[in-house]
């Protein structure tokens, strides 16, 4: 059953840009967890994330087994799946932050929002792979994707993580657009997103508006709301060229910066490895980026192609998302930094997105 | 499938890919240049920014607001407390500073370190605080030895304080550390972690009031932590002021008399429903809850007999007994079962199916009429009075007076007493009303229970003509700079069910039992002033299970209580009093002197300032 050739096209260009991003967020990772500590101590929540990276890159190689073309055809129990998963976060999830987010199995607890995006975009991959067409889908085949979006939206949003619900619009809206919808349909609803924009407004909770509130002007409350991206930006910005060194962040150490392990980790990259340290970190996201589109490319079956794309677009968001919040470019939302920020669940989620990409990229050469 | 889906047009893909990448770059291309802006432009300065001074944020508490009598006396303030704070980057070799700390504070050396170890990661740039509230003997020696104690310095911040010990503890409440869930809840806006909050009391109900805003300053800290200077500040707003209806010198008064015994003392206005007095004993101190009460204290205090952290005014129930004769005869005056020329005879019991049912006088009272059965508390007439009105109609009565339900008082856990019904009791046991039932009922036996608070209420209705009042607490609540933010007007809840005629002969018994040769609390009269009133000697049937009693107090948990309820003068009463003694046996004897000593000291402190204001 075990093909050689799929040995022979194993993709481990694509494996290294991987392992180079995560030790690069291992390095900052330690730097962040160290801040306020004696340095020489291995804090508990690095060696954590440091067995979820191995347990992430095991569970990525098991993802490479599979045929992805199996995704195909199970593509509506996964969907269903994951979707009663979400319900069940609802009903008996971990309450934490004022928000259900977390189902607790045994020793450890899973986000079921992490493992819908990958269902979503299987799902989706799936329904365009049989209707694309060269002039674009009309309204009528939109409507079963808009229902396999929305109702994962609305149980996200409910826990409520608007951020991760938006995530799962985005990465759907991409996929929707790389595979084109007729121009009517396109600005029709660019039109009625525009128009009820206001209207979202006021479905916002109160924290939320005033996070927005506080982007377009962060001055506006500088003791509070304000006060993270202040700090953040005044610790990318103290990083200048070449930073400050490894563990010498004072930002950082002087527990300035909110949140530096999770979702603003990139502050600590800044302030401590300067211009250099982050444009390192974005040419390889960048590489990784251009290997997942070259992969789409490269398949030979439609269904692969846009399950590529769409993983790729999937860690696309994140890093726009979390950087461009980071440095006051965005609202803040928590997302966190794909490889580099700490969180279980996000790092496995990526790691399966990347066993996909393997897969397909392995496998290009099989057309059906 | 079709041969599209499965063999793609490579050079559609092709496109549709380039686009994606174009999105991409620039995107790319975006977030890089936002980092050139921020590193490179204007680096120079954030650099600056960031190392010599960062900017933190120091919160200052607001001082909570002040509770005053109804005469502007303190009962409530805020006072100083000295906490002992260190920072670790300047204490030196910490062992030894915290050693000469430990000798003058005398708190070993281990507890200290616990604090410090409890604070976490901050401990290295902020100060902690490692003892609260020092006293001011221990602060002369800290400040003295300033210099041998490197990293050590003083925060002062206001602090709760009680200036009359155990006065009023029930009614004002105390304050404790609020925790997580309520932090989380978002009805606490103002407050943080470590703050606290009212959870009793006064001090609870109007938390909102009390509370106050926060203040803060925006401070500036060089690498090390250290405030270089002060950037700008918020004041904190003090909380409001409350002023209470109650009246300092007749709650101490009325705390004086209770002492030795347990039980509850309400005094009201009849006019406008006033709380004056409200007293329950034993008592506790409330400063003892301040930073945390001690394990001990608390467990002394949860197992203590004498039940000390509940209000008995409002949060024990207790049998009227016959306190609830009032009820009995509004009720068969009412329903024209009797009239103020119907008699009984009283041979010093009545036959009730096979039972006999005495009258607590065993020779009978004789012939008596209503304003006799009242006068002289006679059972029998009573019985004969709770047959003809019947169990139902009687509970419709006692109800419309306020009881069985709550006051509606601004304290929390108030009981709203139980008065049964033929009904209620076919649910609660699934068994029919027994005829001898209602015997008990109509003497304030039995099933009924109240709460020393509805039965002031009430008494307060009977005397000024038939109004019930909502009891008030506080009558105004004004900001630090006295604008007035809140002003309680009487409330009207009811009124009793009864006609003027009906009242008046009720009254008419009520001032007899005082001033009346043959009233059972004819012992009390006091000069110059008439009072009307009624005893009450409740059965104490049995000891709740599990309660845990020697055999020496045994004999004591079973004596009677002591009720007595009265308001004065007879005519345009000014003050209505309720006072209940637990195993005080008689109400004659223990309950009603305490009324009538606080009716005489208060009517006298009002001629006194009646004069003064003409």
């Amino acid at each position: 059953m075990f093909d050689r050739r799929l040995i022979q096209n194993f993709d481990w260009g694509f494996v290294i840009v991987i392992l180079l991003i995560g030790s690069v967020g291992l390095v900052i990772l330690y730097s962040a967890l160290t801040a306020g500590h004696d340095v020489g101590i291995v804090q508990p929540l690095f060696k954590k994330q440091i067995i979820w990276m191995g347990a992430g890159f095991c569970i990525m190689l098991i993802s490479v087994i599979i045929d992805f073309r199996e995704f195909d055809k199970l593509n509506l129990f996964i969907y269903v799946l994951c979707v009663g998963l979400l319900i069940s976060v609802l009903l008996f999830g971990h309450l934490g932050g004022g928000s259900r987010r977390w189902l607790v199995l045994g020793y450890f607890r899973i986000q079921p929002s992490e493992v819908m995006k990958i269902a979503l975009i299987i799902s989706l991959a799936s329904v365009y792979s049989t209707c694309v067409s060269q002039s674009g889908l009309n309204f009528r085949k939109l409507i079963k994707p808009a229902i396999l979006c929305l109702i994962p939206f609305a149980l996200i949003v409910n826990q409520p993580d608007l951020g991760s619900g938006l995530l799962l619009l985005l990465i759907a809206a991409s996929i929707t657009l790389f595979v084109k919808v007729e121009r009517k349909v396109f600005f029709s609803f660019s039109g009625v997103c525009m128009a009820a924009a206001p209207l979202i407004w006021f479905l916002l909770k109160d924290y939320q508006k005033s996070r927005i509130l506080t982007f377009l002007n962060p001055d506006r409350d500088p003791l509070g709301a304000g006060y993270h991206i202040i700090q953040s930006k005044i610790a990318i910005g103290s990083g200048m060229l070449t930073g400050k060194g490894f563990l010498k962040g004072t930002q950082n150490a002087l527990s300035f910066l909110p949140e530096q392990h999770t979702d603003f980790i990139l502050s600590v990259l800044a302030e401590e490895w300067g211009l250099v340290g982050c444009s390192i970190l974005l040419i390889l996201y960048f590489i990784l980026l251009f290997w997942g589109l070259n992969i789409a490319y490269n398949c030979r079956n439609m269904f692969g192609s846009i399950l590529a794309f769409g993983i790729t677009a999937m860690i696309f968001w994140q890093i726009f998302i979390n950087i461009g919040m980071v440095m006051g470019l965005m609202p803040v939302v928590g997302v966190p930094l794909p490889l580099v920020s700490y969180g279980g669940s996000s790092v496995v989620t990526n790691m399966v997105g990347f066993g996909i990409l393997l897969n397909i990229s392995m496998r290009k050469f099989s057309s059906n | 499938m079709t041969q599209f889906s499965n063999n793609p047009d490579r050079e559609w893909v092709k496109q549709r890919l380039i686009m994606a990448s174009v999105c991409i770059l620039f995107v790319f291309a975006l977030l890089f240049l936002r980092l050139v802006y921020l590193q490179v432009i204007k680096g120079e300065e954030l650099r600056l920014k960031s190392e010599k001074n960062a900017v933190r944020l120091k919160s200052i508490k607001s001082s909570r607001g002040l509770i005053f009598d109804r005469n502007k006396k303190l009962l409530v303030d805020n006072r100083p407390s000295f906490n002992l704070k260190i920072t670790l980057e300047d204490a030196g070799v910490v062992d030894d500073t915290l050693a000469k700390v430990s000798k003058i504070i005398q708190v070993p050396v281990s507890e200290l370190k616990d604090s410090i170890k409890k604070a976490g990661r901050r401990a290295f740039y902020t100060p902690v605080t490692i003892k609260n509230d020092i006293t001011r003997d221990q602060l002369a020696v800290v400040e003295a030895h300033k210099f041998d104690l490197p990293g050590i310095h003083i925060d002062i911040e206001p602090t709760r304080h009680y200036i009359y010990q155990k006065t009023a503890a029930h009614l004002l409440g105390y304050l404790g550390q609020i925790n997580g869930k309520e932090l989380q809840s978002g009805k606490y806006p103002n407050v943080k972690s470590g703050d606290s909050i009212g959870r009793y009391g006064i001090e609870k109900s109007f938390e909102p009031y009390l509370q106050g805003k926060r203040g803060g300053k925006q401070v500036e800290v060089d690498a090390n932590g250290r405030i270089i200077k002060v950037l700008e500040t918020v004041e904190p707003v003090s909380g409001h002021d409350l002023t209470l209806t109650l009246d300092l010198e007749l709650q101490l008064t009325a705390e004086k008399l209770l002492e030795g015994k347990e039980g509850a003392v309400v005094a009201i206005d009849p006019s406008n429903g006033d709380v004056l007095v409200m007293a329950s004993n034993p008592s506790f101190d409330q400063n003892d809850f301040i930073g945390g009460i001690s394990n001990k204290k608390w467990k002394a205090l949860m197992t203590d007999p004498g039940k000390p952290m509940i209000n008995k005014a409002i949060q024990a129930e207790y049998p009227p007994a016959s306190t609830y004769k009032i009820i009995t005869s509004l009720a068969a005056l009412e329903e024209k079962q009797i009239d103020i020329y119907s008699t009984a005879f009283c041979p010093g019991w009545l036959k009730y199916g096979n039972r006999k049912y005495r009258c607590w006088k065993k020779n009978g009272h004789g012939e008596v009429n209503v304003i006799d059965a009242i006068t002289q508390s006679c059972d029998v007439f009573y019985y004969q009075a709770g047959i003809k009105v019947g169990v139902d109609p009687l509970a419709q009565y006692a109800k419309g007076c306020g009881l069985g339900k709550k006051t509606g008082i601004r304290l929390a856990n108030e009981k709203r007493g139980l008065i049964p019904t033929s009904q209620w009791k076919e649910k609660r046991f699934n068994e029919p009303w027994q005829g001898g039932e209602t015997l008990s009922i109509a003497i304030g036996q039995g099933f009924n229970l109240v709460t020393p608070l509805q039965m002031a209420v009430l008494i307060a209705a009977v005397g000024n003509g038939g109004t019930l009042y909502r009891p008030r607490i506080v009558k105004r609540i004004e900001d630090s700079y006295n604008t007035v933010i809140q002003k309680t007007e009487p409330e009207i809840t009811g009124g009793l069910p009864a006609g003027e005629e009906t009242l008046r002969i009720v009254r008419e018994g009520l001032l007899k039992v005082v001033q009346g040769d043959r009233g059972t609390a004819r012992r009390i009269r006091i000069k110059d002033v008439e009072i009307a009133g009624k005893t009450g000697t409740a059965q104490v049937f049995s000891i709740k299970k599990g309660e845990k009693i020697d055999s020496e107090n045994l004999a004591y948990r079973l004596r009677d209580h002591a009720w007595f309820v009265s308001y004065a003068p007879a005519v345009n009463p000014v003050i209505a009093v309720s006072v209940l003694i637990e195993h005080g046996e008689h109400g004659s004897s223990t309950a009603a002197p305490i009324a009538a000593a606080l009716i005489s000291q208060y009517i006298k402190g009002r001629g006194v300032d009646a004069q003064k204001t003409e």
